[in-house]
């Protein structure tokens, strides 16, 4: 616990959001929230959260994801006192107090604003309709999710970065998205008209129409207050301009400071809003500090979170009275970032303002790839530049800037495809010194990453992000960080290894492109090629896998059996007590009655307690390894087939009721459903798959927590991949929408066999996806875009699994060397006498072995 | 490979060595003994039986013979299928755990018949 006294000052920071937060946390991090009272008054009903990736909360994230606190009660820990949904309405400056909303005067020592900025909605007339929003906060996100489910058509007004981000969003839920810009081109702040160009028509291709030098005049609401439609005119010429008709307007105009406390207090002000504050962050008034978006430098408010983050240390420096404190002397606005899967990238003088500086341009329209360097009159130095289309070259190219390294003799060939046959000129991490500094958003240069590297062992990107925080904010760095980490490691030369086991010196990934490319069909044959020793319970099973997922011969031949996993081994879930559960296989839920008979049969003739499994079919249990097979036969006679819960393969696609019944439902859910996992049972792969089939927005089969999710919509289906229950639950990711089945089916027969050829051992969807480069974008790409030149084959081997099915019972039962596997001893017809089942609720339950215990003597010996 | 058990004990005949497929185990039951019966036949082609308790002390439960056979260095061993326990298939010693052994015993092929000593 901390040690505070009455006596400590007290430091009051109005605004939890990302820099106050980042305030608040360097506070903790040096140690001066023990000589200080730290308050802070957080508007929003939630502690700061990451705003800069708040989109991703349409892709699933929560705001607990979202959360920028290490845990919840961080703060609590460390004696922070929060004032949470409570507002800051004025300050006494003479007084030293603030007031808040709920009437609470408290004093301070020290003031910082952190209020950040709101969206500026232009005083149009009608933006007060049901449908307008802005795009700022958590619960303007699920304002507009909950709007949007009775939406078609969505504009956003603005064509900046912020703009486009929220087009993508509104595209992502469905909706015919336009985008209406002022300006005669797309982010004017960050492209030029060459680059704007091309963005535009990057843009148009993924379906946002775009609509430029477009004035809204006026928003023409219904009846009931909801838009119907909106009309301009032209800027220029200032005539009606047509008008569209829209369901939904998100205003993305600008933001403005929230200075209003500052007015208030009577600090001094920007002209246009914004608190002035100097190089140590300190407003007119020496006791009160503002920082991050609200804060006015020279005439200048940073919109974005890397200079409000080293505004936040600045200020600490400050008010703690550090000798030789930091200053903020204005900041780098850089960017790079992916719109709607465009990439962009804009750094220093883009627009190439410096007198007498040299313009090269490349543009490859084919490509849509839009590069250029803004060079010194010398043309020995890099002022700026903007990327578009392939940012691969941001991060080193920023740096040269920032670093000023000496060019290359011809500059122009830094953003010239490479010739063929030449080594390309890119001056890779190593050029950088150490003062580099690699991520501006946490002030970490090169020579902290590298020596964490060194002295810490890291061996991962994750392992960086969390020692040095590099790479967690805007997250433009992470690419650099990643050519760190390689380049530094193999200076050390270490190679990462990722060996199976002692066995085999591949990784999973590794071994299932042996198998295929080598085309072997048997573990020995694996092992005599690839391997050493007699295999193990780790690779076997893992090779057994791969066999299947690659050849899908029956998994009990002579030559896989051996390297069945437990359950697999006997085609049924192993007890503790060593007998079996049986779970047939019932796709999407549909079971006629003569199926449920015949399981009530079967358990009652073979005495199992039965269950209703989470996973929308019944688990009989109890089954002794030599009644499997009778067990079986019964079930097959009414048009069970396994239902391979016992396989890392495919267990259930759930659904729910759907269109044939709901009075909700969009499309045939359940049909569907029964569709897609006829198409993949059997399928075996790294862990076990699940799926599952909504018949509308309500989600009720909960797809969203499934490796791949299907939610059906009035135009078709989305398909979301990726997402997990259990453990650790995480939320799909939006892959597709709109899909035909035909087209959904093609996406997942691509995301499963890619994930089968790469993933580790037992690695689930989404934690292989976790650690996917390039996330969701990267794997668009490769299964929608075919950027590695695969999915033709990833088609066809899902294909020839999809054509090579069989019941894995039906033959077990009817192939006798086979079934001959199933018994309980080679040498005696009788029942394990270990076994021993205790009623419980009008059923059997194993016997634990306490209960067993005093006549054990009886049923075994050892 | 013929090994004298010592006076006491008796050879038992439990089954042929076809009906255990290589590389598997099989229960065999002896009096009130369950025996796990594993065949083994290593990269070389070279063929061996062990005879080990069925019983694994983790799981509690009859079980070992339905485990994964393999090697760990040049010990042979088979991991108990419930909670993957390793045991060296010579002495029974558990290789995760140097104070759990489980019961060994002599096994022999006679005339394509598998045999073991009680
Ligand atoms: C039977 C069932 C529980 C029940 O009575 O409802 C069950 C039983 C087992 N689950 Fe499960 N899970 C069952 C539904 C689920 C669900 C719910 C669902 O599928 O909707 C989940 C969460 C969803 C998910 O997977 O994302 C679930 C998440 C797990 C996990 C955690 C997986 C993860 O990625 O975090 C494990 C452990 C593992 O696989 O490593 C697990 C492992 C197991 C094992 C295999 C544990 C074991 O090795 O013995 C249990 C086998 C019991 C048996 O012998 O049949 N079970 N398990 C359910 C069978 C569903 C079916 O019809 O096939
Ligand atoms: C969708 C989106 C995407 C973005 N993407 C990027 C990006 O890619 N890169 C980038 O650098 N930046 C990006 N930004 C900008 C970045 O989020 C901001 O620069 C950053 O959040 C600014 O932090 P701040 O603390 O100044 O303001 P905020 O994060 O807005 O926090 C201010 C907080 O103060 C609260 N507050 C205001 N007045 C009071 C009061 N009187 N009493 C109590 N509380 C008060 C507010 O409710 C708010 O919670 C993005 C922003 C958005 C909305
Ligand atoms: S939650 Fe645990 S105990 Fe329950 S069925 Fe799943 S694995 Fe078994
Ligand atoms: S530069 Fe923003 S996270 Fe590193």
């Amino acid at each position: 616990m901390n040690s505070k006294t009455d006596s400590n000052k007290t430091v009051i920071v109005i605004g939890n959001g990302m820099v106050g937060h980042k305030f608040i946390d360097t506070m903790i991090a040096r140690g001066e929230h023990l000589s200080w009272n730290v308050v802070t008054f957080c508007e929003e009903p939630r502690l700061a959260y990451d705003r800069v990736y708040l989109s991703s909360f349409f892709a699933g994230k929560t705001a607990e994801d979202l959360s920028l606190l290490p845990r919840p009660t961080f703060y609590a820990e460390n004696g922070i006192t929060v004032h949470l949904g409570s507002k800051v309405v004025s300050i006494d400056k003479a007084a030293k107090t603030v007031t808040s909303s709920t009437g609470e005067v408290l004093s301070y020592d020290k003031l910082v604003l952190a209020t950040g900025s709101f969206p500026f909605v232009p005083p149009v007339t009608g933006r007060d309709a049901t449908g307008c929003f802005v795009y700022r906060t958590i619960e303007d996100l699920v304002a507009m999710q909950r709007h949007a489910t009775t939406s078609k058509v969505g504009v956003v007004i603005g064509g900046g970065l912020l703009g486009l981000e929220c087009a993508s969003a509104l595209k992502n839920m469905g909706l015919e998205t336009h985008v209406v810009e002022f300006a005669s081109r797309l982010m004017t702040v960050q492209v030029d008209d060459g680059g704007g160009a091309i963005l535009k028509r990057k843009i148009e291709s993924m379906g946002v129409k775009v609509h430029l030098n477009r004035n809204t005049s006026e928003i023409v609401k219904t009846a009931d207050g909801r838009i119907d439609k909106m009309t301009f005119i032209d800027p220029v010429t200032q005539k009606p301009a047509g008008e569209l008709k829209t369901d939904m307007i998100v205003f993305s105009a600008g933001i403005r400071p929230r200075d209003e406390l500052g007015k208030q207090a009577g600090l001094a002000m920007g002209e246009r809003g914004g608190i002035n504050v100097d190089d140590h962050c300190v407003t007119s008034d020496a006791d009160i500090l503002a920082i991050g978006e609200c804060a006015l430098y020279k005439n200048r408010i940073y919109g974005l979170v890397a200079p409000g983050y080293h505004m936040a240390t600045v200020a600490v420096d400050t008010i703690t009275k550090k000798p030789e404190p930091l200053t903020f002397t204005g900041f780098d606005m850089s960017t790079k970032l992916k719109l709607m899967g465009v990439d962009v990238g804009s750094f220093g003088d883009a627009m190439g303002a410096t007198p007498g500086c040299h313009i090269a341009s490349f543009t490859d329209s084919n490509a849509e790839v839009y590069r250029k360097l803004v060079l010194s009159a010398d043309r020995k130095q890099l002022l700026g530049g903007v990327l578009i289309g392939d940012t691969s070259a941001y991060g080193s190219l920023h740096q040269f800037m920032l670093n000023r390294v000496a060019l290359p003799a011809n500059p122009e060939d830094l953003i010239l495809p490479a010739r063929s046959g030449a080594k390309p000129t890119g001056l890779g991490v190593e050029c950088l010194p150490d003062s580099a500094t690699i991520c501006s958003c946490h002030n970490v240069t090169k020579g902290t990453i590298c020596s964490a590297i060194d002295t810490r062992e890291l061996r991962e990107v994750s392992d960086i992000k969390s020692c040095t925080k590099a790479g967690t904010g805007c997250g433009s760095c992470v690419s650099l960080v990643k050519d760190l980490l390689k380049d530094t490691l193999k200076k050390k030369g270490i190679t990462v290894v990722n060996h199976l086991c002692e066995h085999f010196a591949h990784s999973r990934q590794e071994l299932a492109s042996l198998v295929r490319l080598g085309k072997l069909k048997t573990f020995d044959a694996l092992l005599a090629k690839h391997g050493t020793g007699e295999g193990c319970e780790i690779c076997k099973p893992t090779v057994g896998s791969i066999m299947a997922s690659t050849w899908n011969e029956h998994i009990l031949e002579t030559k896989h059996a051996p390297l069945q996993d437990t359950n697999d081994r006997f085609l049924a879930n192993m007890q503790r007590d060593g007998t079996y559960s049986v779970v047939p296989r019932v796709p999407g839920g549909e079971i006629t009655a003569d199926q449920l008979i015949c399981l009530g049969t079967v358990a009652k003739k073979y005495n199992l307690y039965s269950k209703i499994t989470g996973g929308q079919r019944v688990d009989l249990f109890g089954a002794r390894v030599e009644q499997l097979p009778l067990i079986w036969e019964e079930l097959l006679k009414v048009g069970f087939e396994s239902g391979h819960a016992y396989g890392k393969a495919l267990r259930t696609v759930k659904s729910c009721v759907g269109s044939t019944w709901c009075r909700y439902g969009v499309q045939d859910s359940v049909g569907f459903a029964i569709k897609v996992e006829n198409r993949y049972k059997g399928l075996r792969s790294p862990h076990k798959l699940k799926g599952g089939v909504s018949g509308c927005a309500r989600e009720c089969a909960e797809a969203q927590s499934k490796d791949f999710g299907i939610i059906a919509t009035e135009n078709g289906y989305n398909l979301y991949v990726c997402g997990n229950g259990g453990m650790k639950p995480q939320h799909a990711q939006l892959l597709a929408a709109d899909l035909t089945e035909a087209a959904c089916l093609t996406l997942i027969d691509r995301f499963l066999m890619f994930y089968i050829r790469t993933a580790d051992r037992l690695e689930r969807t989404a934690t292989w996806f976790n650690k996917l480069d390039g996330g969701i974008d990267y794997l668009k790409d490769v299964v929608i875009a075919d950027k590695l030149g695969i999915c033709a084959e990833l088609d066809s081997e899902m294909a020839q699994i999809v054509a090579t099915y069989q019941d894995e019972w039906r033959t077990a039962v009817e192939t006798p060397e086979k079934r001959r596997q199933f018994r309980a001893f080679i040498n005696s017809s009788d029942q394990d006498p270990t076994i021993v089942m205790i009623e419980e609720r009008g059923q059997i339950r194993p016997a634990f072995f306490e209960e067993k215990a005093p006549n054990i003597d009886r049923l075994m010996e050892v | 490979m013929i090994t004298s058990p010592s006076p006491t004990l008796t050879w038992h005949t439990v089954c042929t060595v076809g009906d255990i497929t290589p590389n598997t185990g099989a229960a065999a039951l002896i009096g009130k003994r369950q025996i796990a019966v594993i065949r083994v036949v290593d990269r070389a082609g070279g063929e061996k039986f062990y005879g080990l308790s069925n019983w694994c002390p983790f799981a509690q439960a009859m079980v070992i013979s339905r485990g994964i056979v393999g090697s760990k260095g040049d010990i042979p061993k088979i991991a108990s299928p419930i909670y993957k326990q390793s045991f060296d298939l010579k002495s029974g010693q558990c290789l995760d755990d140097p104070s759990v052994s489980i019961p060994t015993y002599q096994t022999r092929v006679a005339d394509g018949f598998i045999q073991i000593a009680l």
